[in-house]
């Protein structure tokens, strides 16, 4: 495969790898060193991806993996995620401050999920992939990431509510 | 929009058995300025996941094909290796051809007889050195007693 083709192949879900990347190690950096070296490995079996039926997928899996393992060896160095990356808006009225405050909460809410929740989630509500996929993706049954998805939006709607109903400090 | 349905999509959204299209209808219902204001607590989280989307991917990743370049590094580097070999090769034996050509008869009888001569000699010096038996006769003698 040559790289123009490569390139082809991979330009429409780079994006979605990267969203996934950034939704598991939430920095912006690490997830765009991730997301080129899942590139790369992927450039490097260039020659075996004509016979994988599903590329799409098997990149999300591959980025799945790569982030989880570089979880824990954060987790086993102790070694803090470093992220910077919340804009910051000082500009504008108050209401309009109050809408992306609260749609920046979400993004809050949502990395304190469980690491499944938070890439079912992210595969569902962002990305759209049916459940068929995604439960080919994370190596799941599809009934089980209904389940999780289900559980993932309640835990999300129910932290939303809290913050709806008494405000936030 | 019906707010009936709206909830009801909701409802199966939130048991997550709603469709992809249905899920769609919400993420536009909750786009838009007017939401109902007893479902406006779930706007920010549609409205996030729409937002989410839009990250795109900007750095640039190097796909220079590397393996290549290694294999003609390697296949340069091992034709300098041989023209080097080549040129640093010592100079082969003269043939007997040559010999004629370069030496007189007479010169070459002499060499000869020069070298004969000193195999004679060096056979009479290992001559010599069969009386060094000797002393392996004697050593293994003490050898054996003990």
């Amino acid at each position: 495969m040559q790289q123009s083709e490569f390139l082809n192949v991979v330009m429409p879900f780079k994006d979605k790898l990267f969203r996934l990347a950034k939704r598991l190690l939430v920095s912006t950096e690490e997830a765009e060193d991730a997301t080129q070296e899942i590139l790369l490995k992927l450039w490097s079996k260039n020659k075996m991806m004509e016979s994988y039926n599903n590329v799409e997928a098997f990149a999300m899996t591959m980025t799945k993996n790569f982030c989880l393992d570089r979880l824990k060896s954060k987790q086993a160095n102790n070694l803090k995620l470093v992220h910077s990356n919340y804009a910051e808006e000082n500009s504008g009225l108050q209401t309009q401050l109050e809408a992306k405050d609260s749609v920046d909460w979400v993004q809050k809410i949502m990395e304190d999920l469980p690491e499944q929740q938070k890439m079912v989630l992210q595969l569902r509500d962002v990305e759209q992939y049916d459940y068929d996929e995604i439960g080919e993706m994370l190596d799941m049954q599809p009934t089980a990431v209904r389940v999780a998805l289900s559980r993932a939006r309640k835990l999300v709607r129910e932290k939303l509510v809290q913050k709806h109903s008494y405000g936030i400090g | 929009m019906e707010l009936d349905n709206i909830e009801k999509l909701l409802e199966k959204y939130f048991e997550a058995t709603a469709t992809v299209t249905e899920e769609e209808t919400l993420r536009t219902y909750f786009s838009q300025e007017s939401v109902a204001t007893h479902l406006v607590q779930y706007a920010p989280m549609f409205q996030y996941f729409t937002s989410a989307k839009e990250e795109r991917f900007t750095k640039q990743v190097p796909l220079k094909p590397r393996r290549n370049y290694f294999k003609w590094a390697s296949i340069a580097a091992v034709v300098v290796l041989l023209i080097g070999l080549y040129m640093n090769q010592p100079k082969t034996d003269p043939t007997p051809e040559d010999l004629m050509a370069m030496y007189t008869p007479e010169e070459i009888e002499s060499a000869q007889e020069a070298l004969a001569m000193l195999g004679m000699n060096l056979n009479k010096g290992t001559a010599q050195l069969s009386h060094l038996g000797e002393f392996e006769k004697t050593t293994n003698k003490f050898l054996t007693k003990e």
